[in-house]
């Protein structure tokens, strides 16, 4: 057994390291010569015939490792920069833009306008659509918001008020104590109290209101996709790529079409959300149905089950857990949209929030936006929880103890409307004692800004001048051309020509659609927030994967900043460093940086114990253990988590567009507030093609390299 | 190829029978199949870069036996218990059960026949990780439609059985291995089913309770009496539990007989290397290795006699107080022949001549 693992660790060592992040400094060495070797070999060889040449630098580069690859790239687009030189190599010229966007606007207006299937328009059709999707809506806004009038014959209306405040913050409590006992039960109390008592007490629910309705429809129709999806590989094809560009097309972008389809409001809103929120349900539950332990199965069918008992009884429950993790999803990318929602029509919180940035009110909109983060705490340690909960045996128990939470949560409800009606006080939360903090933000906000402009103002310019700005000139100064063969070419290397065909196109569509310079501005912001976030993630995962006391602190903050709505970010900064591209960055960065952390603790844990005993019985001390192999070993799993910092940080990208950046959220944003559905679109596939370009060529390097290092 | 060497010990009713059995994994096996007259060779199977996971199996199941089907891990045993509960679907040839194809059945059939007649086993238990002992146990019930009372009552009685009285509420996370097995057991047998599938049932379990499930599993077919389909890799679990064991390799079966064929006439060396570890005294039976007498020529029964099924380890201590060979007698009392002591312990090095073919 330890000769087999020694001589695992020994052929680990053998392979060729295969660096793609810059920072795998150690494995870049040998590249870095391989490259002057070929540099250097070229005057060398002209004397010979230049087709032997070029056999032979291809022969070797077929084998090469990727890094080569990408090092042959970045010389033949400086080459083609530098020597070939026709302008319109350069820089894509304007009279070749594709009128791609009016296309799409003439198609937005035949749907609208024109389309018809005899009987009832497109238009009508949606509308009623939007119609019947109102009903659930104003039942519930009715319920926690506005109060329910129901006919009760005669022409008498019976008004039934909304949820007393008290009745709400004790079945939150109650909730909490059924999902996981008197703590949860605390802070589930306490986060709803909080919403009372800092006066945000109607628009927060009218926001849980449209967050319940969304997630219901979003859970369900997830859940109905998910399973016809698991069942068949064909529908699997359509549905994935589908699902690609819901989670990576900004929502800017087809908040227009919603918009002229379905008309401003609420509605609008929730059918935003729904699209922005169900595809990770519809993976999770892929995921749990396929991922049922082909046991199971085969003990349903050996009883004798048929395929609906079979789906219903033995493989959805036995996938429980994945369906709850999808359903938190729900919840937290629901919460994530209650800003973006309101602005076709969504009332609540996230309108609160951005009425106060309109109108420069930075302490009342922080104010809002704390309550968005209370309650997507509280939502997402509720959903957690009820998702981790382990079935318990209670079946000695009475009737009283069985039920205890749900009767206890029905009398609250009812006692709550009783008390509420002798003390009004327990009905709606008094004014008199609301409690607000927008005053103290402003003044701490002008207190930062007032004593500690100059370094503040020291570390904007620093990063602008030393990082942003050399960076920024550096890729508008590629070519278009260069850097979409180059991509190909990569492409190639890593998985043959269906690869670099796909990367080529959408690469190419960029520029075809004329947002080449624009998309660069977008790769530029992305690129430095994906760097940075990658070297802090790196230093915080590997700490927090070295010190357990460490690791809990960290989880803490992880957790909480994963809660935080994209929006939220962006007070803080703006308020401190001003709009601009440093803002946008600090931002980017801060909402990115936690999967890069996550998956940088969760590769180096991964770490076969017996690798690294391996390495330190050979002598490696704690630092070539760890550059040599835990590092190189937990290199994919991090590539996967800068994969997901790439799609955050460009999905935060599209939302500093409204602090000031020139890139594609900006194209996007102008779109939306000019009604423009084809220039929104397109510019929103530009930057869903840029994730899908970036996602397929990481996740195509880490599944050669995971193949590599031998596991599946 | 090596013929298969079947013998019929255990006359009765054949219960389950395979005819000609494939399975080919791989693009189109039909097709290949057909090309090359339903009977390529495993040299052909590789080359074409197809798996030949079951290989023309044929055998019989008799009714009341333990048949046991041994083989290491890839020699296709799993996927033949498979093809015979149509689990995975064979590309060709006939399940005969109960005289009745059933590769023909059409999917209300099979789920009637997998409902009433068989019952399962699995490695891993397969248990239903959300619903507790009891809820799993009535769960074919509850398939089938039976009232809750009613099934829980059933299910009740069949934990009594597999000795789980008083866990009826628990989950199967807070149960130990052998628990969630006797769970799986409880489950399997909630039907009545006539044929009992077991597929590797205690590979799972440490070698202590894997030793006490198997006696539990003894003592369950003394009541039970199922015909039963046993999966195992571990040959001295085969020795222990089988009336009949079929030693499978890459697909096919290489040999079928009891215990005692196996270890004194096996097929080949494939056969024979599982059997040298064998403790064959406790296997081998005195008829095996008794010297024949001429019934006409009684002799006086001087020294107490022994059935000839009696295993050697059985009879060999009754040597530390006497010389004289041990009569053997049959079922009807008749002295058929007697067994000296340099016979008995030639048993002990492996040298026994086996002087009685079975």
């Amino acid at each position: 057994m330890g000769a087999n693992e020694i001589c695992s660790f020994a052929g680990f060592y053998k392979t060729p390291p295969v660096p793609f992040a810059p920072i795998s400094c150690p494995a870049a060495e040998p590249d870095a010569e391989s490259i002057e070797e070929m540099v250097e070999m070229e005057p060398v060889d002209r004397s010979a015939p230049l087709i032997r040449a070029w056999r032979r630098i291809w022969s070797e580069l077929k084998s090469a490792p990727v890094t080569r690859w990408i090092w042959v790239a970045v010389l033949m687009t400086w080459v083609t920069t530098r020597f070939i030189d026709p302008p319109w190599m350069a820089v894509y010229p304007e009279d070749w833009v594709l009128p791609f966007k009016d296309l799409l606007n003439r198609l937005m207006d035949w749907l609208i306008n024109d389309l018809s299937f005899g009987v009832f328009t497109f238009k009508e059709m949606t509308r009623s659509v939007a119609w019947l999707l109102e009903w659930p809506m104003t039942w519930a806004l009715g319920i926690f918001a506005t109060g329910v009038d129901i006919a009760t014959g005669g022409g008498q209306m019976l008004h039934i008020p909304h949820l007393p405040w008290i009745a709400v913050v004790g079945v939150a409590a109650i909730l909490g104590h059924a999902g996981k006992g008197w703590n949860l039960a605390l802070l589930a109390g306490s986060a709803f109290l909080y919403l009372a008592v800092f006066g945000q007490w109607e628009s927060a629910m009218m926001t849980l209101a449209a967050i319940l309705i969304s997630v219901a429809i979003g859970a369900l129709v997830g859940l109905a996709i998910g399973i016809v999806t698991a069942g068949s590989r064909r529908i699997e094809a359509w549905v994935l790529p589908l699902l690609d560009l819901m989670q990576t097309v900004p929502v800017f972008a087809y908040l227009i079409p919603i918009l002229f389809l379905f008309g401003f409001g609420p509605v609008s809103a929730m059918i935003a959300t729904i699209i922005y929120a169900t595809p990770p349900m519809v993976r999770c539950t892929m995921l749990g149905l396929r991922a049922t332990p082909p046991e199971i199965i085969e003990s349903g069918q050996m009883i004798g089950c048929t395929r609906r008992q079979l789906l219903w009884k033995v493989k959805i429950p036995a996938a429980m857990s994945e369906l709850m993790v999808g359903l938190n999803q729900v919840i937290m990318l629901s919460l994530n949209m209650v800003i973006i929602a309101s602005m076709i029509g969504a009332g609540g919180l996230g309108y609160d929030v951005l009425a106060a940035l309109r109108r420069l009110k930075i302490g009342a909109g922080l104010e809002s936006g704390i309550a968005i983060v209370v309650m997507a705490i509280a939502l997402d340690r509720l959903s957690q929880a009820f998702a981790c909960k382990a079935p318990v045996n209670l079946r000695d128990a009475t009737f009283l103890k069985r039920h205890a939470h749900s009767l206890l949560a029905v009398a609250v409800i009812l006692g709550g409307y009783a008390l509420g009606m002798i003390f009004p006080v327990l009905m709606n939360y008094p004014e008199t004692w609301e409690v607000t903090t927008g005053p103290f933000w402003d003044g701490m906000i002008k207190f930062i800004n007032i004593n500690c402009y100059d370094q503040l103002e020291w570390i904007r310019s620093g990063l602008l001048l030393t990082l942003l700005m050399p960076f920024k000139r550096f890729l508008i100064g590629l070519p278009w051309l260069g850097v979409i063969m180059a991509l190909g070419l990569v492409a190639y290397r890593l998985k043959g020509f269906k690869l670099a065909g796909l990367v080529v196109a959408l690469a190419g569509f960029i520029a075809v659609t004329g947002f080449w310079e624009k998309a660069m501005i977008t790769v530029y912001l992305c690129g430095i927030g994906v760097m940075l976030s990658t070297v802090i993630g790196l230093i915080i995962g590997v700490w927090a994967a070295k010190s357990n006391s460490m690791s809990r602190v960290i989880n803490i903050i992880l957790d909480t900043l994963q809660t935080l709505p994209s929006f939220v970010y962006l007070m803080p900064v703006v308020m401190l460093f001003r709009v601009g591209d440093v803002s946008a960055l600090i931002a980017i960065v801060a909402y990115a940086v936690v999967p890069a952390i996550r998956y940088t603790v969760h590769g180096i844990l991964n770490v076969p114990a017996t690798v690294r005993e391996a390495a330190v019985v050979s002598g490696c001390t704690p630092y070539q253990t760890f550059w040599k192999v835990e590092l190189p070993l937990a290199l994919p799993d991090i590539m996967l988590g800068i994969n997901q910092t790439v799609m955050l940080a460009l999905s935060m990208v599209v939302i500093t567009a409204l602090v000031g950046t020139r890139d594609l959220g900006q194209e996007v944003y102008i779109a939306l507030t000019r009604a423009d559905n084809g220039l929104g679109l397109t510019a929103g596939l530009g930057v869903a093609f840029i994730a899908t370009i970036t996602d397929r060529l990481i996740q195509a390097w880490t599944e050669s390299r995971r193949s590599h290092l031998g596991a599946a | 190829m090596i013929a298969p060497k079947t013998e019929k010990l255990t006359p009765g009713t054949v219960k389950l029978a395979c005819r000609n059995v494939w399975k080919l994994f791989g693009k189109h096996p039909e097709r290949f199949l057909a090309a090359h007259d339903n009977r390529p060779t495993y040299e052909q199977i590789r080359e074409a870069y197809y798996i030949g996971a079951t290989r023309d199996v044929s055998l019989e199941i008799y009714e009341g036996e333990i048949f046991v089907i041994m083989g290491l891990s890839g020699s296709g045993k799993s996927t033949l218990v498979r093809n015979m509960t149509r689990l995975i679907e064979p590309t060709a040839g006939e399940i005969i059960f109960d005289g009745m194809d059933l590769l023909k059945a059409d999917e209300k059939t099979l789920i009637d026949i997998r409902r009433k007649k068989m019952g399962m086993v699995f490695q891993n238990f397969g248990l239903l990780p959300h619903r507790n002992v009891l809820d799993n146990v009535a769960f074919p019930l509850e398939v089938q439609g039976m009232a809750r009372f009613a099934r829980e009552e059933e299910a009740e009685q069949m934990i009594e059985l597999v000795g789980l009285k008083g866990r009826e509420y628990y989950f199967p996370r807070e149960l130990s291995g052998g628990e969630q097995q006797r769970v799986g057991i409880a489950r399997s047998l909630a039907v009545a089913p006539e044929v009992w599938f077991l597929d590797e049932p205690f590979s799972a379990l440490d070698p202590l309770i894997r030793a006490e499930m198997q006696d539990e599993f003894l003592r369950l077919q003394k009541v039970l009496h199922k015909t039963i389909v046993f999966i195992t890799h571990d040959f001295d679990e085969a020795i222990r539990l089988a009336d009949r064991i079929a030693i499978m390799k890459n697909g096919e079966i290489v040999q079928v007989g009891t215990p005692e064929t196996l270890l004194l006439h096996p097929a080949d060396a494939y056969v024979s290397e599982f059997t040298q570890k064998v403790p064959r005294a406790k296997v081998v039976s005195a008829a095996s290795v008794m010297t024949p007498l001429d019934s006409a020529s009684p002799i006086p029964p001087t020294v107490s006699p022994v059935a000839a099924d009696t295993k050697i380890d059985a009879l060999i201590g009754r040597f530390i107080n006497q010389q004289e060979p041990i009569p053997v007698v049959d079922a009807s009392e008749r002295i058929i022949g007697e067994i000296s002591m340099q016979n008995a312990l030639r048993v002990f090095i492996g040298e026994e001549a086996a002087t009685h073919g079975c």
